[in-house]
């Protein structure tokens, strides 16, 4: 979406008096993908296209109807004005001009109709799918789990991955700055690909501009969607249904690329899932752990929790000092794992392994002044679950 | 109700020099007439207008450019909730509900409204409800961070601030609906003798399918906010799916009061402007019998296409075409509204004066809000621009440019029928310019960025988006500025200046003035007169 440098903002401002003008009348191609941008985003889909095109008509459609009104109504202004003399007729009330009035822009809009009700009926149909791919929407991130194709069974998270230091202005912004995460959602070219919609907390919202794809992600209901992408590229979007603090900060990210690529990447997802497999009977040392809690924290817990454990009181409480931190691990780990319902502490114990979640509890009695210096042992959270 | 003094006797009756009333607060507190009440609507709806304008321009401030600079983005999310939530129940609503007080009686020749009493209870109301929302800020967690549409399940994660949030809704719901029910008993049993429901006035006409879309649809909303409270805190699974509930319900009733909300805020506009063009014009409306006719079935309509705003919930397809076709049928009526004004200043006699400036703003930019609002109907173009800025400049156009333009003009043509004198036409035509330039370059970049794809309610943006909204947030610091013009001009024309007649605008028509200016405490005691050539028809 941003091909955007200096050079390319300043070529385009060049640009704008004629792309202004072109804009406004909707004509524009989707070339202006930078700066002052005016148009909807290049399509890439069929269905996208389509709604690019439609929009397209009904742009021109109610610049001619504004115009239209507008020229009767500049007419008036000008010649009808009393300091030119006019004086003002007494005519009012014409059933003819008054049903021409109500029927002329009923016509309208029923020829509109035609095309807007195509172009939707095909964007809802879903059938005969090549591959279905889940996605589900956390507090603040995205989980991608393919179901069915080569890919079935590959599951993971997708995170931003702009640094803080950007967010906070305390290094330049990078080019796809807020619109990059740490793995992205990776689709063959030219396949269907049907999206199934859920959410675990909250409501998300999983939209791709470039595919024309939007649909919100319910917790405790599935929707679905589709794409088929007829270029391979990297295509971005964002969470759009507010979902409360970081809702600016949850990109969605799709990778489309070539049969011989997703092969490929198919192939290296399913090693990697073999070989980091956890031994869950693995005896774990306190500060093996710590290594890998503090990635786990990182990636999970400091957006709310914060990196230094102060949180955010009174709706994120600091978990340096905390009670539940520093008092028996059983009522720590069940925090961990069944979440707080009605507020943002989510159940982690559907999102991470019990290796993950005996190192980041592990982790958090063990970081800043909370020095309990206790291990636990992935089998201790198998213990735990359910209770 | 008896007609013992003709019209031109009125001024005779001996009470209406002798307004008996206490001094001081206590006069503000415990009065029954329609024109303190109206008085004190339209200072309340202004303060709160600064308020929910502060609010934005903070907003705006964290927007001038990418990264995080002056706020938290909880308290960002808290920002625009609050904004939205005083601009329309603490700002434009009660707005119009001031102008219904102060006007109404007056266009109808009636003495007060119908049930005075319960006129000061529904104002004194609204003060504690902006006190809960506005204290709400400092409260743990802060004030509600969902949007105005208070969508579960993120809002049965808020802290305190939703219930004071959900008690404010609450406390102005009833202030609604007791100020519709009298709104609409004056309407139906106080006109004059003589004025039946098809001569009264276009602005009496607006609030009385007005009111009745208050009386049917506040309910609505009061019972939505109640299921939250109940699952926040009573353990019922009204929005929780994994007790049987689900979260897309809540949208759809509150979508069902709230687009009917829309044209609560809408109607009344259209009112003072089927007043100001043709006043200005010198010349009768167009079509008084279409006029009302449209706004009937605007209203009628408006319950009927609320999931328009719930296209990508997962509505099913049928569901889909339906809302859309009913949408665009709102268009129909809409349209002849529109084409009326047009035709009421065709070849008519016009002057621009502030009152007319801002009718002509209104119906320019109302019109290009109405138009979006078109493209927005279409679902498939819907599914790209739901939830991004595109939305955000279209209910700009309808909310800021339609209903506060509106309320603008209806305040400089009544100004010297309320305060005795003439005010500032030149500071006043200056808050026009320098309104509708700035609110252009505020709102007019939003349609860019929103097809461009970048989402609303969002404190932070990539950098593609930089650009327009440095514009967009020059123009919004620009507007809010100018609003404090409106200030000086009331204050001077409260103060003193050139003494209005009582007829000050020579194309206006109606009862209101044929009584001095500035009105008396007390207006037809006794009904007046009705000439029956005199109505708009």
């Amino acid at each position: 979406m941003a091909r955007y440098s200096n050079k390319n903002r300043y070529l385009n401002r060049l640009r704008l008096g004629k792309a202004g003008l072109l804009g406004l009348l909707g004509m524009l191609s989707g070339a202006a993908n930078a700066a002052w941008q005016l148009n909807l985003q290049e399509p890439v889909t069929a269905t996208a296209r389509r709604v690019y095109d439609l929009h397209t008509l009904l742009t021109v459609v109610i610049v001619v109807i504004f115009v239209g009104v507008f020229a009767v109504v500049t007419y008036s202004l000008i010649f009808h004005r009393k300091s030119r003399g006019h004086k003002p007729a007494d005519f009012h009330d014409n059933t003819t001009v008054e049903l021409a009035w109500t029927i002329v822009p009923a016509l309208i809009l029923i020829a509109i109709a035609f095309p807007a009700t195509s172009a939707l009926v095909n964007m809802r149909d879903t059938s005969q799918p090549d591959l279905t791919i889940k996605v589900t929407g956390y507090q603040w991130k995205w989980g991608y789990e393919y179901l069915t194709g080569d890919a079935a069974g590959v599951k993971y998270m997708s995170v931003l991955a702009t640094p803080r230091d950007q967010i906070e202005n305390k290094a330049p912004k990078g080019e796809h700055y807020l619109l990059e995460v740490d793995r992205p959602l990776v689709v063959p070219v030219g396949k269907k690909v049907r999206i199934l919609t859920t959410a675990t907390d909250v409501i998300h919202n999983w939209s791709v501009p470039a595919f024309a794809v939007k649909t919100d992600a319910v917790p405790g209901f599935l929707r679905d969607t589709w794409f088929r992408a007829d270029k391979e590229g990297t295509y971005r979007g964002q969470c759009s249904e507010l979902c409360g603090k970081d809702h600016g900060f949850m990109p969605v990210v799709v990778e489309v690329v070539s049969d011989e690529k997703y092969a490929a990447w198919v192939a290296e997802q399913k090693q990697q899932m073999a070989s980091a497999a956890d031994d869950p009977n693995k005896v774990w040392k306190l500060d093996e752990l710590l290594a890998r809690g503090e990635k786990v924290y990182a990636a999970n817990c400091a957006s709310c929790h914060q990196a230094n454990g102060q949180g955010l009181p009174p709706v994120f409480p600091a978990l340096d000092g905390s009670k539940i931190v520093k008092g028996p691990k059983e009522g720590h780990l069940d925090i961990v794992i069944n979440g707080k319902p009605g507020t943002a502490m989510a159940a982690f114990g559907a999102q991470l392994s019990d290796t993950d979640i005996a190192a980041v509890v592990a982790y958090e009695r063990n970081a800043w002044t909370n020095k309990l210096g206790e291990v636990i042992q992935p089998a201790e959270v198998k213990a735990r679950r359910g209770k | 109700m008896q007609a013992t003094h003709t019209a031109g006797h009125a001024g005779d009756h001996h009470h209406d020099d002798h307004a008996h009333y206490p001094s001081g607060w206590k006069r503000w507190v415990t009065t029954t007439n329609h024109k303190d009440i109206g008085s004190m609507y339209l200072w309340f709806s202004f303060v709160m207008f600064l308020v929910g304008g502060a609010m934005s321009l903070i907003i705006r401030a964290e927007l001038f450019s990418p990264g995080l600079q002056y706020v938290s983005p909880e308290f960002y999310n808290q920002m625009l909730t609050l904004h939205a939530l005083i601009m329309v129940f603490g700002a434009i609503m009660p707005a119009f509900v001031g102008f219904a007080n102060w006007m109404i009686p007056m266009m109808i020749g009636a003495s007060d409204m119908a049930f005075a009493r319960m006129n000061n209870w529904s104002f004194w109301l609204l003060p504690p409800a902006a006190i809960l929302l506005t204290v709400s800020i400092f409260v743990p967690g802060g004030a509600a961070g969902t949007g105005w549409t208070l969508y579960p399940p993120l809002s049965v994660q808020m802290g305190i601030g939703m219930d004071m949030t959900i008690f404010a809704v609450h406390i102005l719901g009833m202030s609604s609906i007791m100020g519709s029910i009298n709104i609409v008993t004056t309407i139906l049993n106080l006109r004059t003798p003589g004025m039946t429901l098809m001569k009264m006035p276009l602005f009496c006409w607006t609030w009385l399918v007005t009111g009745f879309l208050l009386i049917a649809s506040m309910p609505i909303l009061a019972g939505a906010v109640t299921m939250l409270l109940t699952d926040r805190h009573f353990g019922t699974t009204f929005f929780n799916a994994a007790g049987g509930g689900d979260p897309v319900l809540f949208q759809h009733i509150f979508w069902f009061f709230g687009h009917p909300e829309v044209y609560i805020i809408a109607l009344p506009a259209f009112g003072v402007v089927s007043h100001v063009i043709p006043a200005f014009s010198r010349k009768h409306l167009f079509g008084y019998t279409s006029m009302v006719y449209a706004i009937a079935a605007i209203g009628l309509i408006s319950f009927f296409v609320w999931a328009h705003h719930m296209y990508v919930t997962g509505i099913p397809l049928t569901g889909q075409l339906y809302f859309m076709y009913a949408t665009m049928l709102i268009a129909v009526p809409t349209g002849v509204k529109v084409f009326n004004w047009v035709t009421t200043m065709w070849r008519g006699s016009l002057t621009f004066e502030t009152p007319m400036l801002f009718a002509l703003g209104f119906l320019v930019l109302f019109t290009i809000g109405g138009l979006t609002g078109l493209v927005l109907a279409m679902t498939a173009v819907d599914i790209q621009l739901q939830d991004t800025y595109y939305v955000v400049a279209h209910f700009h156009y309808v909310m800021v440019a339609g209903a506060l333009f509106s309320a603008y003009s209806g305040l400089y043509f009544w100004l010297p029928k309320w305060t005795g004198h003439m005010y500032n036409e030149g500071l006043g035509k200056l808050h026009f310019w320098l309104s509708i330039i700035f609110f252009n370059i505020a709102f007019f970049p939003q349609h860019f960025l929103g097809l461009a794809g970048m989402p609303r309610r969002i404190p932070d943006y990539s950098q593609q988006f930089a650009d327009f909204n440095v514009v967009s947030s020059v123009g919004a610091f620009g507007f809010g500025l100018s609003q404090l013009l409106v200030l000086i001009v009331v204050f001077q024309a409260v103060k003193g200046g050139a003494k209005a007649d009582s007829r000050p605008w020579d194309g206006a028509h109606g009862l209101e003035w044929t009584v001095p200016s500035p009105a008396p405490y007390h207006t037809f005691e006794d009904p007046p007169a009705f000439d029956a050539a005199e109505a708009h028809a």
